[in-house]
């Protein structure tokens, strides 16, 4: 007893102070925890789902009512229940991508990011756990949001030639992978915030290698465009979700591969900004 | 306990913070102080990792801010510039800085209280004024219970009760042993508080000195005399560590090393008469102004200097 107190007395630096500590799930906790403190974060969450959801239902509804007036694009006329429900992962990719830009880039322009490095000095957690945290959060509202999308689509459309079911080889691969795909959008979102810092530069920069780049490279000498284009971010995703694929476009596998690459490098390159830079 | 080594820190051409040596031991209030522009932050700043110096060291109780297993225990900081985002309560604000270091909810409740942001908590913390958002920045820099707190330009926007609740803050923390780093351009909110003092002046350590000595550099306690007879006063008053000065012809002398009531004294016993009596303070202000106008002058533009002269 009295050896015991001996030992305490000796160890003045730290009177009964409690022990805290930072770990990888408290940081995980905090980042959660800040995702669902903002307002923004349900506003764009819900716009994301609404985007995938009605712009699946509405393209469904016009190809049914299309189908009898016999002025349909060639194109259209080929789509299939999982394209047509899928319609509005363009829209959604961006509400969910943009959220995720705020999310980092937000941090830098409110000033937040001083208080968050001082709570974590060691920086890449931080980023880890934003990546993680978010990616997350969309893979599974993308996911329902697709489900949801082809549930209904598919009953608006059925009784056509683009008519599907849940159980037609391809159908839960492609809506897993558009919840998949728009997951990792989230994630490239994020990257790119950290990244440039910047909330209009993070947005320019995923607007632009989702949907300006492939129209860029349309510009390009055919044979150059064949072998750069499956490989474009956009690309690579779309391969990831859709149902048919060609000799032009990856295969769902190599498409989510490509698509998993350039998610990497984004983060590779918001990693390197973040240790390197001062805040 | 804070130790910087040569610490320094270039932003291209220009040089932020030039070489500083200083310690800030714990137990006391240690002001920190320079002109705007000193390199104040940018030191904090290193501080606590935030920006990376371009050479040297700067270590928190023995070991760099960012090697700590639990950061916000060693040091609390309050950074110059805001650092919350707009469109979270108070109270998720420090919830979220919480859970990274597995801090006890009950603890952001303590320190909100603490803050007197009670009745704020739950809004918004973008609706915050100045002084309110400077409250909850130091309910952050508190809520690790930290050894160390440092403060930039703390009482920014505080109402005067809000400047006097800093006071007995930074205080009581001194009290129980913590090191308490405070920054401020204003030398007279740092005499109040501060105990010892580090003055810098465009990023160079400029003086590591108590406020007492501070004031006796500066040229220290004077008592002006007028007397009828000034040469009689002088050899009255004459002894080691009592330094008379006084134009020749005039009634007046200033003397330093004897108080007002020896030298009133000292005059009756010799009967002198005594016109005057003043015994002149040197204000902490005038000390500081002396030694970062040296200090700019020192560093300043030479060819302005120059051109300024060359008329004469």
């Amino acid at each position: 007893m009295s050896t015991l107190t001996a030992t305490t007395d000796t160890s003045r630096a730290a009177p009964a102070r409690p022990a805290y500590r930072v770990t990888g799930p408290r940081v995980l906790r905090s980042e959660w925890a800040k995702l669902w403190s903002l307002r923004s974060t349900w506003i764009t969450l819900g716009l994301g789902l609404l985007f995938l959801v009605a712009f699946g239902l509405i393209a469904s509804a016009r190809f049914k009512s299309g189908i009898g007036s016999g002025r349909m694009d060639r194109d259209f006329a080929r789509s299939t229940a999982v394209s047509l429900s899928l319609f509005g992962t363009n829209f959604a990719q961006l509400a969910l991508g943009v959220l995720g830009v705020l999310i980092t880039a937000g941090e830098y322009s409110t000033g937040m990011i001083r208080s968050t490095l001082a709570a974590v000095p060691r920086r890449l957690p931080v980023l880890w756990s934003k990546a993680l945290v978010y990616g997350l959060v969309v893979l599974v509202v993308g996911t329902l949001g697709a489900f949801t999308a082809f549930l209904f689509g598919s009953r608006i459309v059925a009784g056509t030639s683009a008519a599907l079911t849940f159980s037609h080889p391809g159908v839960l691969r492609s809506l897993f992978g558009a919840g998949l795909y728009l997951a990792l959008v989230a994630v490239i979102g994020t990257a790119l915030g950290a990244l440039l810092r910047s909330v209009a530069g993070g947005i320019s920069v995923l607007v632009a290698a989702l949907m300006l780049v492939p129209g860029l490279v349309s510009l390009l000498p055919s044979s150059w465009q064949d072998d750069i284009s499956p490989y474009l971010p956009s690309n690579a995703g779309q391969a990831v979700f859709s149902l048919t694929h060609d000799a032009t476009t990856l295969s769902p596998a190599a498409g989510l591969l490509v698509f998993l690459g350039w998610t990497v490098l984004a983060l590779a390159g918001a990693a390197y900004r973040l240790v390197r830079s001062d805040v | 306990m804070i130790e910087a080594q040569q610490l320094t820190k270039r932003y291209g051409e220009k040089t932020a913070v030039d070489g500083l040596d200083f310690v800030v031991k714990p137990g006391t209030v240690t002001g920190f102080l320079g002109p705007n522009g000193a390199g104040k932050s940018t030191t904090m700043r290193l501080i606590i990792g935030l920006d990376a110096p371009t050479s040297g060291t700067v270590t928190v109780n023995g070991r760099r801010y960012s090697r700590h297993r639990a950061p916000l225990q060693e040091v609390g900081a309050l950074l110059e510039a805001r650092s919350i985002h707009p469109g979270r309560s108070a109270h998720n604000h420090l919830k979220a800085l919480a859970l990274t270091h597995g801090i006890p909810l009950r603890r952001v409740d303590e320190v909100i209280e603490q803050a007197g942001l009670s009745g704020v908590a739950k809004k918004r913390a973008g609706a915050f004024s100045l002084g309110m958002g400077q409250r909850l920045g130091i309910a952050a820099a508190l809520l690790g219970d930290p050894q160390t707190v440092m403060l930039d330009e703390p009482v920014n926007g505080l109402d005067p009760e809000g400047v006097r609740w800093i006071r007995t803050l930074l205080q009581a923390l001194a009290a129980e042993g913590r090191t308490v780093f405070v920054s401020s351009h204003l030398m007279s909110e740092m005499a109040l508080v501060a105990d010892h003092l580090i003055v810098v002046g465009r990023g160079r350590l400029l003086a590591d000195t108590t406020v007492g000595d501070l004031v006796r550099a500066a040229g220290g306690d004077t008592v002006k005399v007028a007397t009828q007879d000034p040469a009689r006063l002088r050899d009255v008053l004459a002894g080691p560590g009592v330094d008379v000065t006084g134009r020749i012809g005039s009634e007046e002398l200033q003397v330093t090393g004897l108080t007002a009531r020896e030298i009133g004294l000292k005059a009756a016993e010799h009967g002198i008469a005594l016109f005057e009596l003043t015994a002149r303070t040197v204000s902490l202000e005038d000390a500081f102004m002396d030694l970062t106008r040296d200090a700019v002058e020192y560093h300043g533009s030479a060819t302005a200097l120059e051109t300024l002269g060359s008329p004469a």
